[in-house]
């Protein structure tokens, strides 16, 4: 007989439940050394080109004292921009921590939520988790691991703002200011990386654990611009509204970061708590069964698409209520905005609308934009149907390539068409409920039903792509980015028109303050409808991209 | 008609890899046939081409007497398919793939169902995040089965299925065939391939080498042959196709080529034959038979 002997293994000593974390660590940097970067110097490279921009567009204090006029007065720009410190002696600083900081950290807030749950949810979804936990690998350690991974990248980013700001030797733009401003870069980061964690481990699924993350990021915007609208001290509820009451550049104040870190700590702690009280690949929401038979719907081809996106609409269109609504109600706080003189005087200078119809517009190009991430998300739906290996058995059945994309881009073109019902029925009921005008609905109906060209133009630049060069179906996000870019920008930079003019969105007549026009609509629609059939058309030629 | 499958010359490169370079492959209406090879043969590229998934870059292919490209659509209603490693919809059930499979196909036989579902023992209620890989199986086998077809392609169906299921899936592959349905299977399990198969084609990058019953194919390889006798054997050694000889006192034990056979057991009648044993190749050795180059040949590159 042979006799064994069995060792104890090294890491069952120095194990724990954090064993493996400083490996997996360097295995996600390693898988992200893309991305990461990419997200970083792009987020750092159009920070820091911010205080050279403004040198060349407000040469003087009297150009910066008009702009600060023009953003302190309108509501509109408090909401898009934040609460406006230091719009007395507007500085680049000033003008910098309060024209793009709140845009900004939006960004950095993605970048945190899709490095935390790539690296929690989605590994456990695709089973590598499973495989890398069987090895000395803790429990807490993909957990502790994506969270690092993250803080590291919101660390260096902050940094590099920091850096490159600090030596932009743009007047006003100091270094005491610059370190704060980077440092609500790397806090915003943390925050939202807890936050994702949080949601990773409460959903099942890597698509649903983005979702509630993103959506506390919306909210989070949504509540920050509610608050420095009607000016209530909502605001602080909302991590945006930490960062912004900074006053960096103005007073340079460091303890409202301390709200960011706490939150931070808590949401982290509440995450490795979760991770206790759960199994490998189950969230705390348990799975329920559901029909043993297909309905007779589910058969068909339109049938078969609406399953697959009807709950992402269902919850689009809550979303989408909600946002509407929620700006709706403060239409009156801005009709008070018009009491004060000079302000009317100012607005009558720079266009002759009112406060009202101004702020109305631009939040309908708002919810338009978010209606618009819907439509792309849904055509991109068919390409991860295509790429995830379940179109294949699909289209062995007798539904041709055009009726299973056309599907896809129906539900796609017209749940945006009810997206953008539903956020301006919800403006306008909101605002008819708090002004006591009801003309409010059928109008406010009308200004957000007149984007929907624009949303299936840009929807359609999706298709096109599916269809014709399927890897590039960011492109998209891309023209999509570029017209929340031009409407934000476009404003304050004044951008090229010819720039501007690429966006579809620009062409849409805005309506409360303007007339309506058919012309751009019907010219967008054609354009989306061409878009769609090259689509349809390449994806009938093209191989299927299969596993 | 006599052929539902006619592929002559089929080429496929994926960039720069040649994935079928002139494959050629003929099934006849009614047969059973196995396609076998190893991975990364090009089987399964085959049949995303014969399902219109993929576009041929060349060489001619027929499918049911229509171009399986530009009629893709009228093809797929008179065929089903089973995927080697399905996917399902993670909020669909079971039960609703199933039916959206087969009514996308052209409508199911509800009662052939709810019976493949029991035989199959599926739940399908559950939704299909839930279900392991051989249930994802079990699923699109039965969506497949339950369809009123003339055509199944079948690409590594049982992949995951247990030995009861696997019992399960053969039966139901021997009466679709009773009953005049024509298959086409790609396989790994050569015990499977031996019990259903009509006909059978052995692929090797991107070509089929070898085609034929299996009997015709056990011809081109050797028997295996053991004999006790009554004396000694002597001489065996220089008959033509006879290999790997022992003789331990009077048991005898060799394998020989298929066409000299005959020669070799009238040579062993002369010693007096006390019992005889004659082992047919197996499919596994047909296999290795066709590929034991190929081995030498990975060796040999992987050391240039």
């Amino acid at each position: 007989m042979t006799a064994v002997t069995i060792d104890a293994p090294a890491t069952m000593t120095s194990g724990g439940a954090f064993a493996g974390t400083g490996t997996l660590v360097r295995f996600n940097l390693r898988r992200e050394r893309i991305a990461l970067p990419a997200w970083v110097l792009g987020i750092a490279a159009f920070m820091v080109s911010g205080p050279h921009v403004y040198a060349d567009l407000y040469p003087t204090a009297a150009d910066r004292a008009n702009q600060a006029a023009v953003v302190a007065g309108n509501p509109a720009m408090k909401a898009m921009t934040g609460p406006g410190f230091g719009v007395e002696d507007y500085t680049y600083g000033a003008m910098l921590a309060n024209e793009y900081l709140g845009f900004v950290l939006i960004l950095v807030g993605l970048m945190a939520t899709f490095t935390v749950v790539r690296h929690t949810r989605v590994e456990e979804e695709t089973g590598r988790f499973e495989l890398v936990r069987a090895s000395a690998v803790g429990r807490y350690a993909h957990l502790a691991a994506a969270l690092l991974t993250a803080a590291l990248a919101s660390l260096v980013l902050g940094l590099v703002v920091a850096v490159g700001l600090g030596t932009s030797g743009v007047e006003s733009i100091d270094w005491p200011g610059s370190l704060l401003f980077g440092a609500t870069f790397t806090v915003t980061g943390l925050v939202f990386a807890g936050v994702a964690a949080v949601t990773a481990q409460v959903s099942a699924f890597g698509r649903a654990a983005a979702g509630p993350a993103g959506a506390v990021i919306g909210i989070a915007f949504t509540v920050r611009a509610l608050g420095d609208v009607a000016d209530n001290g909502l605001s602080w509820l909302s991590p945006f509204g930490w960062m912004q009451q900074t006053r960096v550049y103005v007073d340079d104040r460091w303890w409202p970061l301390l709200l960011g870190v706490a939150a931070a700590a808590a949401l982290v702690a509440i995450a490795f708590m979760l991770v206790d009280r759960r199994d490998v690949g189950a969230g705390l929401k348990a799975p329920r069964v559901g029909a043993e038979a297909g309905s007779a719907r589910l058969g068909t081809a339109g049938g078969f698409a609406w399953r697959l996106h009807r709950a992402s609409v269902f919850w689009w269109s809550v979303a989408i209520l909600l946002l509407g609504a929620s700006y709706g109600s403060v239409t009156d706080v801005i009709e008070s905005y018009a009491d004060n003189e000079s302000l009317r005087q100012m607005m009558a200078s720079i266009g002759g609308a009112t406060f009202v119809d101004s702020f109305l517009s631009f939040i309908c190009a708002i919810i338009a934009l978010g209606a618009t991430i819907f439509s792309i998300a849904a055509v991109r739906r068919a390409r991860t149907e295509e790429t995830g290996g379940r179109a294949e058995p699909v289209l062995a059945t007798a539904l041709s390539r055009t009726r299973w994309l056309a599907s896809h881009v129906t539900v796609a073109l017209a749940g945006g068409l009810l997206l953008l019902a539903v956020g301006g029925l919800g403006l306008g009921l909101a605002s008819a409920a708090t002004t006591g005008e009801s003309r409010w609905i059928a109008d406010l109906l009308a200004a957000q039903l007149a984007y929907a060209p624009a949303l299936w133009a840009t929807t359609a630049v999706a298709v096109a792509a599916f269809g014709l060069w399927p890897r590039a179906t960011w492109l998209a996000w891309a023209v999509l980015g570029w017209s929340l870019l031009a409407m934000y920008l476009g404003a304050l930079l004044q951008l090229p028109q010819w720039l501007l003019n690429l966006t579809a969105y620009q062409h849409i007549p805005r309506m409360p303050v303007a007339d309506f026009t058919v012309l751009p609509l019907v010219l967008l629609t054609l354009i989306g409808a061409g878009l769609v059939a090259a689509g349809i058309t390449g994806f009938r030629r093209r191989n299927l991209d299969l596993a | 008609m006599s052929s539902v499958i006619d592929i002559e010359g089929l080429v496929k490169s994926f960039g720069r890899v040649r994935a079928l370079d002139g494959l050629d492959l003929t099934v006849r209406a009614g047969d059973v046939h196995g396609f076998l090879g190893p991975n990364g043969a090009g089987k399964t590229t085959t049949i995303r081409i014969l399902l219109g998934l993929l576009r041929a870059d060349g060489g001619r292919v027929r499918l049911l007497g229509g171009d399986p490209w530009s009629d893709a659509v009228a093809l797929h209603r008179r065929l089903a398919y089973v995927p080697g490693d399905v996917t399902l919809w993670p909020n669909l059930t079971g039960g609703e793939a199933i039916d959206l499979l087969a009514r996308l196909r052209g409508g199911l036989d509800q009662r052939r169902r709810a019976e493949l579902i029991e035989r199959f023992d599926l739940d399908p209620s559950k939704k299909g995040r839930t279900y392991s890989k051989g249930n994802r199986q079990k699923v699109a086998l039965v969506a497949a089965l339950s369809s009123n077809v003339e055509l199944l392609l079948l690409d590594e169906p049982t992949a995951g299925l247990d030995p009861l299921m696997e019992v399960v899936f053969q039966d139901c592959i021997a009466e679709a065939k009773a009953s005049g349905v024509t298959v086409l299977l790609s396989s790994h399990i050569l015990a499977q391939v031996e019990k259903l198969c009509d006909r059978v084609s052995i692929v090797r990058r991107g070509r089929v080498v070898q085609t034929g019953t299996l009997a015709e194919l056990r011809h081109l390889t050797r028997t295996t042959v053991e004999a006790d006798t009554v004396r000694p054997v002597t001489g065996l050694a220089e008959l033509p196709g006879v290999h790997d000889l022992t003789v331990t006192g009077q048991r005898v034990r060799f394998a020989v080529d298929a066409e000299h056979l005959d020669a070799a057991i009238k040579a062993l009648g002369a010693f007096g034959i006390s019992s005889l044993v004659c082992q047919p190749p197996t499919l596994e050795e047909i296999m290795l038979h066709h590929y034991g180059d190929e081995l030498n040949h990975q060796h040999v590159g992987a050391t240039r």
